[in-house]
């Protein structure tokens, strides 16, 4: 099987269409199709059918989509609601951006599936501030959608009535973070919280609630549209169905690949053309860059929820960055390192003061100012960082740290015995050869 | 000076949307940034009215958000992205070039009050890279040249269009009040989706 062949546009299938983003243009191509058929089930059916379809969250941990649902407690006389994490900001992440932009439609129809499921009857998108073009167009989908009985009162007939506010963040990266998402949607600053309670039990208002990633919620429609078999032909053992991946950097064609769970970075990166001409994979990531990265070594690790953990990393967000040999690897880790501190949301000790620490000391490192020594308490850092936060945060700052330390570290003594860092950052940019 | 009677009004609207009033304290921000250009404290002053928590609550949520700014923007907010991706390739010269070409740092505006920067961080459209914002509009695969270009013709009141956005670049205040859940009906205009974006559903259909 060639890699194109593997490819299953299904969320992006009409991307290529110019009214991909309207509802007419949803609905010539099927949408709002699967709602009809979900409201004709009972909810809990609708739950069972997510369950066993197998699909896991795709913002990040991979949880059972299913099973989130079927944790809202039912037929406790309290409001339940339905968030979507639409605060897409992991560095290296771009695929729910771009699929707001050309097919708003599939979320809300999985939203309307998912809301009358856990019995929820207002859902929000918490959407990141800082792409206007994008609040356009879902804005402009939530319209059309009431304006056509799929939001309001009664929906379809059925008795099944849905609020759907859109809302904007305003530039906080943990607002990504569902509990901070919640006390941001809320009002307040966005900061995580404890846990228990979960947002199951006491989400937004303190009512049970269901956070799900973007791409999450829209794959609900095709699920119900096709079926379980239909998603379960496509993936691996444990993880299932389709999924967007994310590849950029020194590749010649960068873009989103629709594909099943479990395809390879070797695969991928034929499709996208190869590392950049004249050039070598040196790192990349998985997942983000709160993932630990990987090199030339992972280039056959399938990419599913366990192949890439058993690997040492994380399967994350399917944002692959690829790096070349021209990269410094410690001002890569250094400039992450530089977003955690700027991210923190100064909550916890071992995060907020952490990261300033870490910045600090891949400076010196990076100028070539650092020692052997600086190394080993650089790991100390690390160790005193991760996993004594509230959130993963914490774990993420120091992935970039520990994993390049791991796979580079020669790289980090060299900046010291050459008094700098030996690297050209000319030679790494896009436009080195077309004159900047 | 007051808010008018129909911003007000505006203002009601937007704390409507929401089960409890509290939560409209975002949008209503977006909302002041769209009339006075900054977290003013006039809009400090109404929003803990209108949401009855303290001037100390709203600041504490505008101060909390860095796309909620203490002094005006320009009417062109230039967002160059320096995370690791963008920085490699090519988003450091950028930025480089840009603050001598406009003689500006970091959050600082030109004299001129058109053309306000910022290093901003990942702004999810990492195979466009190096990516340029303005007023949160995606300007997609930059060069130094090219962003200068962009604030020259800017300055000169004729700012090119947005890669993936619409026709004709609207100011940083009008993108404000579309955050605030204002539309300004031009959801239709611009691309569905760019070419990276649309690579693998080509690849998959044999069109490349």
């Amino acid at each position: 099987m060639t890699p194109a062949s593997k490819l299953t546009p299904v969320l992006s299938a009409n991307w290529d269409e110019k009214d991909s983003f309207t509802i007419e243009g949803y609905k010539r191509n099927g949408g709002y199709k699967a709602v009809t058929k979900a409201l004709a089930m009972e909810p809990d059916a609708v739950i069972q059918m997510i369950k066993d379809s197998g699909l896991r969250g795709r913002g990040g941990a991979g949880f059972p989509t299913g099973s989130k649902w079927g944790f809202i407690p039912q037929g406790d006389n309290k409001d339940h609601y339905l968030v979507v994490n639409a605060d897409e900001s992991e560095p290296g992440t771009c695929k729910d951006m771009p699929l707001l932009l050309a097919n708003p439609h599939v979320l809300i129809e999985g939203i309307i599936i998912g809301s009358y499921a856990i019995r929820a009857n207002h859902a929000f998108i918490y959407l990141r501030g800082e792409v206007v073009h994008v609040f356009r167009r879902v804005q402009q989908a939530i319209e059309d959608a009431y304006k056509a009985g799929l939001l309001g009162k009664n929906i379809g007939g059925k008795g099944f009535d849905l609020e759907l506010t859109l809302h904007a963040g305003a530039g906080a990266y943990i607002c990504g973070e569902e509990t901070a998402l919640l006390d941001s949607l809320e009002g307040f600053r966005g900061q995580p919280r404890l846990r228990p309670p979960f947002p199951a039990i006491a989400g937004l208002y303190a009512k049970p609630t269901v956070v799900n990633n973007v791409e999450s919620v829209a794959s609900v429609p095709s699920i119900i549209n096709n079926g379980i078999e239909w998603f379960q032909a496509m993936g691996t053992e444990k993880s299932k169905g389709f999924t967007l991946y994310s590849l950029s950097g020194h590749v010649n064609n960068p873009g989103q690949f629709e594909a099943p769970l479990g395809i390879t970075l070797r695969e991928l990166l034929e499709l996208a053309g190869g590392v950049r001409t004249g050039h070598k994979l040196k790192f990349w990531t998985p997942g983000g860059s709160s993932t630990p990265m990987f090199t030339d070594e992972h280039l056959d690790i399938p990419l599913d929820y366990e192949g890439v953990s058993a690997a040492g990393s994380m399967l994350g967000t399917k944002a692959l960055q690829i790096f070349d040999e021209t990269t410094c690897v410690v001002r890569a880790a250094l400039r992450w390192s530089e977003f955690y501190k700027h991210e923190s949301c100064g909550k916890c000790t071992p995060c907020r003061e952490g990261t300033w620490w870490l910045v600090q000391m891949l400076h010196d490192l990076e100028d070539g100012k650092g020692t052997e020594a600086d190394l080993t308490k650089l790991l100390d850092l690390c160790d005193n960082i991760a996993g004594r936060s509230f959130c993963a945060l914490a774990d993420g700052a120091v992935a970039p740290i520990m994993s390049s330390l791991k796979y580079f570290r020669d790289e980090y003594l060299e900046h010291q015995r050459n008094g700098g860092c030996p690297f050209d950052p000319v030679a790494s940019t896009v436009f080195k050869t077309v004159g900047a | 000076m007051e808010f008018t009677a129909d911003q007000l009004k505006i203002m009601d609207s937007i704390i409507a949307r929401y089960p409890r009033s509290r939560s409209a304290v975002m949008p209503l921000l977006h909302y002041v940034q769209a009339i006075d250009g900054y977290i003013t404290p006039r809009g400090i002053e109404t929003i803990s009215k209108k949401l009855d928590i303290a001037t100390a609550e709203v600041t504490a949520v505008s101060s909390f958000y860095t796309q909620y700014r203490t002094e005006p923007a320009g009417e062109y907010h230039v967002g160059v992205c320096v995370n690791t991706l963008c920085a490699v390739m090519g988003g450091d010269a950028i930025y480089d070039s840009l603050t001598d070409h406009l003689g500006i740092e970091n959050h600082e505006t030109t004299k001129d009050g058109k053309v306000s920067i910022e290093r901003i961080e990942c702004n999810a459209a990492c195979d466009y890279a190096p990516v340029v914002m303005v007023n949160w509009e995606f300007y997609d695969n930059q060069t130094p040249q090219s962003v200068k270009d962009l604030v020259d013709a800017a300055r000169a009141g004729n700012p090119p269009a947005p890669t993936r956005g619409p026709k004709k670049l609207r100011t940083w205040k009008q993108n404000s009040e579309v955050l605030a859940g204002l539309s300004d009906g031009l959801a239709n205009e611009g691309v569905s989706a760019g070419g990276p974006s649309l690579l693998g559903l080509k690849i998959a259909k044999g069109e490349k």
